[in-house]
């Protein structure tokens, strides 16, 4: 981690045809870090995301990263910058037709000069890393929700991404497999020091993995908070405290209330 | 269940005051009454209601929906409700679905749906999707692009697959549709051509129709039914996994993966299933004419030689090529135009049978004439 911008977002704003999910995103993503992004159902997570990856054209403002404009640059380049990124999707998005081995195989095949043992060798070892060696010929329909995930982040790891977008990663999953895949994130992170942003509403993985963070509101269709998930919960906006104890004794229009006790910022 | 196990009673309890008694087992597996049934005693200048359920036995949802719309028309008429005397848990659940008022949810298309405007808003839909089309053939020709310049990136065990799955597969619908499609097309022309006592020329009716025209209609229609909605169907099902946005995070195209084997595939086994579809029509034609018409094996021989010419051959080949690639064009782009529901991809698998089905009647109308014109 050595803390530098790696990504950074400027006034962008995004939307279907004239209706706008959230515009004057303005925040930056350090290298090394796993930034959260935060927000009630519908409020324009997923569409950031799609933002990022380049999936969705925004309406206005710029991403960059490492200083690279993404969305101005031309088809090629950002083909290029795509290749820096791992995603994760929400439902792990697996080839159907293909086996594990060969989805995780298929961006090495594709975008390396690797010989075909190479590329065995690499997958069976990003397999075992999530767990799943000896899965290598099962394909995606065989396999638990929380299999399809983590074969989903061996995929997304397959090309060594600087930079790991990751949809949600513990809907789904019962609390024990999403705490691990966590656990996995973070350990990716620290050996690798992988940039992470997770897109996410679970209050456990946000304050367990989270260094930083910003909540989009469905509201005002803006971010009202950005800091370290643990400083949004004790000294952020009302809205995103209530957010985060889950509704519970601070109330979204009360500007002053204490910090709440009890609440998984002293469990933490 | 027994009819009367509902009681229902509203009467007077004061000068303006109504008291509406109920009773007995209130659960929708039962008729219940109508909340319309008390209106006329709430319409005699009642200022309170109370209720009274002393002799409720059970309850669910029936009793509830039937208090929300109640409570709903003493709202509207000003009449104070007095919910003290419903059961607890009743009246915590009607205080849940009261405090929040209904929503006009701003996007939902609440406006006039008559027939003038359902023709209107699918005609803009139609215009609107043209581009979208164009879009998508021009990506289709990129890719093909590419595998001439053997850059484009795809399986070939994906297209072996595929041409298993739409060729051989489709043989024993195929077969069968033809054969019976022959043999009407021998007996509409023995009916017409016992009027000039030309019975013989049925074998050049049926060879020409089959191999030309009708084989290759059919096996356009069958294979549209069949692989073009099965191409929608896995295609939407891969939007809605994000299998397809997988491909454009890695920068790969999903046309050259998912599209071109499909393409190819349907391109290659239309014109064979076309040829099989005539020798099939033929066959019929020919167990009709020596069974029925009492003409001879080897006379329908030698007639359908005199009658068939290469050029006949290819007409029909060019046919199945060119419906060949309509059907894997309407199924690819309907599938990946797919939106991200069930629902989606249903409608997507529809559509496609349609636009390939219209796209095949036209191109065959069109090619019909073109052909008549060259004098092919």
């Amino acid at each position: 981690m050595n803390g530098a911008t790696h990504i950074e977002v400027r006034d962008l704003a995004m939307g279907y045809g004239d209706f706008v999910v959230q515009r004057g995103l303005d925040f930056v993503v350090n290298k090394g870090d796993i930034f959260v992004v935060m927000g009630g159902n519908g409020c324009g997570k997923t569409t950031l995301m799609r933002a990022l990856v380049g999936l969705q054209r925004p309406l206005t403002g710029t991403v960059l990263f490492s200083g690279e404009d993404f969305w101005s640059a031309a088809e090629e380049d950002r083909d290029q910058l795509k290749r820096r990124m791992g995603i994760l999707f929400q439902g792990g998005a697996l080839w159907s037709s293909l086996t594990l081995a060969e989805n995780v195989a298929l961006p090495l095949a594709e975008y390396t000069a690797l010989t075909k043992a190479q590329v065995d060798e690499i997958v069976a070892f990003k397999l075992a890393l999530v767990g799943l060696a000896g899965f290598e010929e099962f394909y995606p329909s065989e396999l638990s929700g929380g299999m399809k995930k983590r074969a989903g982040l061996a995929r997304a790891m397959a090309l060594d991404p600087e930079i790991l977008v990751i949809d949600e990663p513990s809907s789904g999953l019962d609390p024990l497999t999403a705490r691990h895949l966590d656990e996995l994130i973070v350990e990716l992170r620290d050996s690798l020091g992988t940039t992470v942003v997770v897109v996410t509403h679970d209050l456990a993985s946000i304050l367990a993995i989270g260094d930083n963070s910003i909540f989009l509101d469905a509201d005002t269709h803006t971010m009202i908070a950005t800091g370290h998930p643990r400083d949004a919960l004790q000294h952020g906006d009302p809205k995103v405290r209530h957010f985060l104890t889950r509704g519970g004794n601070v109330s979204p229009h009360d500007g002053d209330s204490p910090p709440p006790r009890g609440g998984p910022a002293e469990a933490a | 269940m027994d009819k009367a196990a509902w009681q229902l009673d509203a009467r007077p309890s004061g000068a303006d005051e109504l008291t509406i008694a109920l009773g007995g087992r209130w659960c929708m597996a039962a008729a219940l009454p109508s909340p319309d049934s008390v209106a006329p005693q709430l319409a005699a200048g009642v200022r309170r209601v109370r209720f009274d359920t002393t002799g409720l036995s059970d309850w669910d949802t029936g009793l509830l929906s039937f208090l929300d719309s109640l409570l709903k028309t003493c709202t509207a008429r000003g009449i104070a409700a007095d919910t003290t005397g419903l059961p607890p848990g009743a009246q915590r659940l009607l205080t849940m679905a009261l405090t929040v008022p209904e929503q006009t949810v701003p996007g939902r298309n609440n406006g006039p749906t008559g027939i003038c405007a359902q023709v209107g808003t699918a005609m803009i839909e139609f215009v609107r999707g043209m581009p979208a089309m164009l879009a998508f053939l021009g990506e289709i020709a990129q890719s093909l692009g590419r595998l001439m310049t053997g850059r484009a990136r795809f399986r070939v065990r994906d297209l072996w697959l595929e041409i298993e799955e739409v060729g051989p597969r489709a043989l024993p619908i195929v077969s069968v549709i033809s054969f019976l499609v022959g043999l009407i097309l021998a007996y509409l022309g023995a009916d017409q051509l016992k009027l000039v006592g030309a019975q013989i020329f049925i074998a050049d009716l049926v060879a020409i129709g089959m191999v030309r025209e009708v084989g290759a209609l059919m096996t356009g229609i069958i294979i549209a039914g069949r692989t073009g909605a099965a191409f929608a169907a896995q295609l939407g099902t891969m939007q809605v996994n994000e299998e397809i946005d997988a491909f454009r995070t890695l920068g790969i195209a999903p046309v050259d993966f998912l599209v071109l084997p499909r393409i190819l595939a349907l391109m290659l086994m239309v014109p064979l299933l076309t040829l099989y579809a005539g020798f099939i029509g033929m066959l019929a034609g020919l167990v009709v004419s020596v069974t029925i018409f009492d003409i001879g094996v080897f006379e329908y021989y030698t007639e359908t030689l005199r009658a068939l010419e290469l050029k006949h051959f290819l007409v029909g080949l060019a046919k199945g090529s060119v419906y060949g690639a309509m059907i894997a064009f309407a199924g690819c782009l309907r599938g990946m135009q797919c939106g991200r529901s069930a629902e989606s991809v249903g409608h997507a698998a529809t559509s496609a049978v349609v636009t390939a089905i219209l796209l095949i009647t036209i191109a065959a109308s069109v090619m019909t004439i073109v052909f008549y014109q060259l004098g092919i």
